[in-house]
């Protein structure tokens, strides 16, 4: 009987997160929907032209935005992460490697805004000065969210590379590859589901970033066309927003939401089904 | 499952019946609500007012001066506040200056400019001017900054400098003053505006046409970028709203809107 008591207490439990999650879809669908419906899908989705308090609801630039600085961060993130997990599993002492992974998965506790005001205090002047422009731009946020999503894709890359097993990597060896071969033929590949879930989860974090983002991102509105022009994601242009936003342009900002919402699942959906293919394979 | 809802819409009420429980003070409201630019000086002042009069509850709110003004109409609150002059057809309401603001445009003190004219102001903001060097000083593009949509100054700023022309694509967009400022302060060749109250030896306020820019312009307004903060009653204000609006206009009032950064109208 007490059993059945605390399961019952524990689904409740499980089911009220599910809830949650639930409930916010549902929220933000309700509020935005409305005025997707009014301007028109494609209109909402391709015109460039953001003026609310006007009634211009066009976010395409935010939406090229977005996608320029999370490719941005992981052109600069994923090698970086990739060498930082390759040499903590391979090229030093499993001891140090406990000391040093855990130093590197501290990043990700670092609050977002404190990586924002580094970059404002620290990066954006050394842009302003040395390569041109408002300092503010594209490049600054790639930079701080490759920092960012350092820690989430090292850390899962290296469990992807501890788990090959070690017979696959004496077995290379035996071959005669070298070390280095085998790390990139044999030990990488076998490992490749994970460090593709490792960048995919990545990619929903520098994508969904919006403290850090806006603080150097320079949030204007044109789409950028180099890397040193400013730019404003899905996320800064609802947190910038939000303040005195009301009526169509509170709407406007929730359908903002939604379009974000749908790149995040798209990202989750994929790391699951990549990482599930693979498996079997 | 049916279980698991019920429990749930039980949690649910409880949390909304407890939750949205007035205090339990009872006592007179008066509902201040309009412009955002407004609101925090609203807000300060009716907090100290509430110190004093125990019983009575000003309520401040947001949404702009238009609505404001709309509400104040509708007798959905008893004072309107507003950043911007009455329109014609509004002027049956009677309005109120409690206090004064300038718009300040501001530049990095290593600039060599120290006034523009309006027309210059509206066409850097519109991206037609693209160069320093347009107005006479390095040939380095100008970094300009604005406030975000929504925003009570940059409102302000599109009625009185930019009339219908737009701000251009490539502003920089900041959400708060403090913000512009700090990118002025640091940004050699970048220009913004922000209110009067905040300037402060950081950054360079330019003069507009000639008109420098401190208390006594905007008080006599000389100073062209200048915006009244009303507040706007149905009719002549009377009993506990009277009473609130002569305590902004006593020395203590203004005192207080002064030391906030506005500029009073005694």
């Amino acid at each position: 009987m007490k059993e059945k008591i605390i399961e019952k207490i524990l689904m409740l439990l499980a089911f009220s997160a599910i809830g949650a999650l639930l409930l916010m879809a549902i929220f933000i669908f309700k509020e935005g929907m409305p005025i997707i419906f009014k301007v028109g899908l494609k209109n909402f989705l391709f015109s460039a032209h953001w003026a609310p308090t006007k009634g211009y609801f066009g976010i395409f630039s935010m939406i090229v935005s977005s996608l320029f600085v999370t490719i941005g961060a992981l052109i600069i993130g994923v090698p970086l992460s990739l060498a930082c997990a390759i040499t903590l599993t391979e090229f030093v002492h499993r001891r140090l490697m406990r000391i040093l992974k855990p130093t590197i998965e501290l990043l990700a506790g670092i609050p977002s805004v404190v990586y924002g005001f580094l970059g404002v205090v620290l990066l954006v002047p050394l842009i302003r000065d040395y390569l041109g422009g408002p300092g503010l731009s594209l490049l600054a946020s790639s930079i701080i969210l490759a920092i960012m999503v350092l820690p989430t894709i090292t850390s899962i890359s290296i469990d992807a590379i501890l788990a090959v097993p070690y017979t696959y990597k004496e077995g290379s060896l035996a071959l005669g590859a070298t070390h280095w071969q085998t790390i990139h033929m044999v030990i990488l590949k076998a490992a490749r589901s994970g460090i593709i879930t490792a960048i995919i989860l990545g990619m929903g974090r520098a994508i969904g970033e919006t403290m850090a983002v806006i603080m150097v991102a320079g949030n204007a509105l044109k789409i950028p066309t180099s890397p040193l022009d400013p730019v404003r994601p899905l996320t800064s242009n609802i947190a910038l927003e939000m303040g005195y936003a009301a009526g169509d342009h509170r709407a406007a900002l929730f359908a903002t939401g939604i379009v974000l919402f749908v790149f995040i699942m798209i990202f989750n959906v994929s790391a699951n089904i990549i990482t599930k293919r693979w498996q079997r394979e | 499952m049916i279980w698991f809802f019920r429990s749930f819409l039980i949690v649910l009420s409880l949390i909304v019946l407890f939750g949205c429980r007035p205090s339990g003070k009872e006592g007179v409201v008066i509902t201040v609500a309009g412009s955002t630019s407004v609101q925090p000086f609203a807000e300060k002042l009716a907090e100290i007012y509430m110190e004093h009069h125990r019983s009575l509850i000003i309520n401040v709110q947001g949404g702009g001066s238009t609505a404001g003004i709309r509400s104040v109409r509708g007798d959905a609150a008893d004072i309107g506040s507003s950043s911007r002059d009455l329109r014609e057809d509004e002027k049956d309401l009677r309005e109120t200056v409690i206090a004064w603001d300038g718009i300040a445009i501001i530049v990095h003190p290593k600039n060599n400019i120290h006034n523009l004219n309006l027309t210059q102001l509206r066409d850097i903001f519109a991206g037609k001017i693209k160069y320093w060097s347009e107005l006479g000083w390095v040939h380095k593009s100008i970094h300009f900054v604005t406030r975000e949509e929504g925003s009570g100054t940059r409102c302000a700023f599109e009625e009185m400098v930019m009339h219908d022309v737009p701000i251009s694509d490539e502003a920089l967009v900041q959400d708060s003053s403090g913000s512009v400022r700090e990118i002025v302060a640091h940004d050699p060749h970048a220009i913004g505006y922000i209110s009067y109250g905040i300037v402060d030896k950081r950054v360079n306020a330019l003069s507009i046409d000639g008109v420098e820019l401190n208390l006594r312009t905007i008080k006599e307004k000389k100073y062209e970028i200048t915006r009244p903060f009303l507040f706007v009653t149905k009719e002549e204000p009377h009993g506990l709203v009277r009473d609130f609006i002569d305590f902004l206009l006593s020395s203590e009032g203004q005192r207080i809107l002064e030391m906030e950064g506005l500029v009073g109208v005694r």
